[in-house]
């Protein structure tokens, strides 16, 4: 570890509590419908959009209605990804000349880019079209990305409303997130990837002769433009096969620190927007708070374990950490917080191979999928998430001292507590469960690409991740494979939509309760003891749930290495 | 609920068509009038003919060339299309060797190229990113420390002194941005063309 890696990180931390509060006064007005710079451009715009889907912007919805054109409005994605997939040869702007993909990869991509995971168990250039690109891959991650952010906002106003049965409309607050937040700030931030190096063209691959007569086949694309969506949206589904470690994904140091700020910008500015919704800052940076020490701790640990390299290096007198599967231009510190980042969050997208990390490097990641992705998280995601933890922390503080607990003005009752345990449970039934199963089929057997204890973690991370909706893998293990397509997919399809539904039935049974005004006996939600409480909640539940699965992988394999063995 | 069938159809197909065409096509209209030469892939020409990407690393062997790092990528088996076979710097097909801390055959690769290595050079430490592969296995740069340590090959080879290679070594490194964000580097591929510029002089 290197002062200026440590300096890099703080910069970063700094940068993000700095945006979140403009960002946070901007998507407030927003959701709420006020006017905003973007107005005289975008108003129109959104009007006839409402016109022509016939959509009355005035009426809202009850929480189950609010649900289902959520559900309904993935139904119509998913057939669209999965229809231009599997007609990608005979549609335009295909340049490679990519054949149709295979039913159970298009129904795994498909069910990937709905639910916000995008794991990649295609190859990018190898695989996919130029139209397949836009037309499926970069339009679900702005729609998937704006519905993760509505369900937050609706979620918000289940706390910060008293007496009503509606908690706002799906489809406007899709519409004006996607019109307002996400394209704006992608058209000016895809210029600047451009700017950097990435590429942005229709053009087909570029045949070279190198320096010494060899060729060299380069696949181009309009990258840019989806890269940007990709990270804002924290989608991290890859125009490459290696992602954001491609230099045509992530080509400079300035790049990669702004596709960084980028995953979190959003997550940690709706942390604000929560408190000027229930109408006190302090609770939102309270939240902010909690995951600040969770990813703090985070990328001290990965720093040092990936600073510090494996015992095979060593015994080889390398120096300069562990390097395998990194960039130069990244090198070890970018390269670890990139990875806690974006697990951390439910992005996904790589800058260095996860699978290539030291064991300890590797399990923190791990970590951050399985605690929920609730440290900022994905967009919209992340809120709900954690606000599931803190519904859970207030019951236990509530306990304690033998009161009907409140968060923000609302009681929290038995309702909402179950429902926050069904969406915190059902989890782990699906990552540990599937990963039972993976790791003794003998088709999913062989898929793995390290053996020892590291091919366990491959499967539970795949697995996990996919269950995380976060796409990032210990890419080694053969994921194309009809086991791994569907199983994974199965996956993908419980950790969304189970924690949606339950999240959105506690919005509406906090909408409709009344709003008790803060006494003397009322559990300070601002402060240290709160910041405490949660984190000590969101680390015994985690714990307790997968520290014996990750005893069996990357614990014992970290042993195992200091031992000196090898598989 | 009926109500709500009109918009999942239609206002999902508008919003498609805005964020899935009328954006990425917009994009690359703007890109390429104002980032040409970044929006086509930053290539590079020699002579008139495409030499490849300031982007995108490619393999150099001879001894005469600064070496990149090693690539894991592949490439279909031209015998057999269900498997694949090494095709370092392929940049049809990025990925990374997925190798983990403990893994016997990364151990292996290891060892015989810090073998091969300190048989070239033995007086330096060999720097970790020249015997690993990168994520991608499309790196295009390496370390300063990699570049030095292969400045006495490059010199004897093309019987240049040895300061005269370290500077245009040290005239080809990046360094970090502002001082802070990112890591020293030299790209190859640029440092290969100012080598054989600095021969043809």
């Amino acid at each position: 570890m290197t002062v200026v890696g440590w300096l890099q990180i703080i910069l970063f931390c700094v940068i993000i509590v700095a945006l979140a509060k403009p960002l946070g006064w901007y998507m407030t007005r927003v959701f709420g419908g006020e006017r905003t710079f973007m107005s005289p451009v975008l108003r129109p715009i959104e009007a006839g959009v409402y016109w022509i889907s016939g959509v009355d912007e005035r009426r809202e919805q009850h929480w189950l209605t609010y649900t289902v054109a959520m559900l309904l409005f993935h139904i119509g994605g998913f057939l669209i990804i999965y229809g231009v997939m599997r007609l990608q040869a005979v549609l335009p702007l295909n340049p490679a000349g990519q054949s149709a993909v295979a039913e159970d990869l298009s129904f795994n991509t498909a069910i990937s880019f709905i639910t916000n995971t995008n794991w990649q168990n295609y190859g990018g250039e190898s695989t996919i079209s130029y139209l397949v690109q836009m037309l499926g891959l970069t339009h679900q991650n702005f729609l998937s990305a704006a519905t993760g952010i509505a369900l937050a906002v609706a979620l918000i106003r289940g706390f910060s409303r008293a007496s009503m049965r509606t908690i706002g409309n799906f489809w406007v607050d899709v519409t004006r997130t996607t019109l307002y937040v996400l394209l704006p700030v992608c058209v000016v931030y895809t210029l600047f990837l451009v700017w950097q190096g990435i590429p942005q063209t229709l053009g087909d691959y570029v045949e070279t002769t190198t320096l010494e007569g060899a060729k060299q086949t380069i696949a181009v694309g309009p990258v840019a433009s989806q890269v940007a969506i990709k990270m804002l949206g924290t989608n991290g589904g890859g125009f490459f096969n290696a992602n954001a470690a491609h230099p045509f994904e992530n080509p400079t140091a300035l790049s990669n620190f702004v596709q960084m700020m980028s995953i979190f910008a959003i997550g940690a500015a709706l942390t604000n927007v929560f408190g000027r919704m229930v109408g006190n800052q302090r609770q939102g940076w309270a939240i902010l708070a909690v995951m600040g020490v969770l990813f703090v701790a985070g990328v001290a640990v990965t720093y040092w374990a990936e600073a510090n390299g494996t015992a095979t290096m060593h015994a080889l007198g390398l120096t300069g950490g562990n390097m395998e599967g990194k960039e130069v231009r990244f090198g070890i510190v970018a390269s670890s917080l990139f990875a806690v980042i974006t697990t951390a969050a439910s992005c996904g997208a790589v800058n260095a191979m996860h699978d290539s990390f030291t064991a300890l490097g590797g399990m923190i990641p791990l970590i951050n999928i399985q605690l929920g992705e609730i440290i900022v998280g994905g967009v919209g995601a992340g809120l709900y998430g954690m606000l599931l933890f803190v519904v859970l922390a207030i019951f236990v503080a509530g306990l304690m001292v033998g009161r009907t607990p409140e968060y923000v003005g609302k009681k929290i009752e038995a309702r909402e507590v179950k429902m926050a345990m069904l969406a915190i449970l059902v989890l782990p039934l699906m990552y540990l469960g599937w990963t039972a199963v993976g790791v003794v089929y003998p088709p999913a057997v062989a898929s793995m690409a390290n053996a020892g204890p590291h091919g366990f973690t491959e499967v539970l991370y795949a697995f996990t991740s996919a269950t995380g909706n976060n796409g990032s893998a210990f890419a080694g293990l053969t994921g194309n494979t009809l086991f791994y397509n569907l199983t994974l997919a199965s996956a993908m399809f419980v950790g969304r939509f189970f924690m949606i539904v339950p999240a959105m039935a506690i919005a509406g049974s906090l909408a409709a309760k009344k709003s008790v005004p803060p006494s003397a006996g009322t559990f300070p939600t601002t402060g240290g003891l709160f910041v405490g409480l949660v984190v000590g909640v969101v680390l015994i539940i985690g714990g307790l749930t997968f520290f014996p699965a990750l005893a069996l992988g990357p614990i014992v394999e970290h042993l195992a290495m200091n031992a000196g063995n090898v598989f | 609920m009926l109500r709500e069938i009109r918009p999942a159809i239609v206002l999902l197909l508008v919003l498609t068509a805005l964020t899935g065409l009328v954006y990425p096509l917009a994009m690359t209209a703007i890109a390429g009038a104002i980032f040409p030469a970044q929006a086509n892939g930053s290539l590079i020409e020699k002579d008139g003919k495409v030499i490849g990407s300031a982007l995108i690393g490619q393999q150099f062997k001879s001894d005469k060339y600064f070496h990149g790092r090693p690539s894991a990528t592949l490439a279909p088996d031209p015998n057999d299309s269900t498997k694949t076979v090494p095709a370092p710097y392929n940049a049809a097909n990025s990925g990374g060797s997925n190798l983990g801390p403990t893994s016997k055959a990364l151990a292996d690769r290891l060892k015989e190229d810090v073998d091969r290595l300190k048989a070239e050079n033995p007086n330096v430490a060999v720097p970790a990113d020249l015997v690993t592969t990168s994520a991608s296995g499309l790196d295009p740069d390496i370390s300063p420390e990699a570049a030095q340590f292969q400045v006495p090959r490059i010199a004897k080879v093309r019987n240049m002194p040895e300061g005269a290679v370290s500077q245009l070594v040290a005239a080809n490194t990046q360094g970090r941005l502002l001082g802070l964000i990112g890591e020293p580097r030299v790209n190859v591929l640029a440092l290969n063309l100012a080598l054989d510029r600095a021969a043809a002089k």
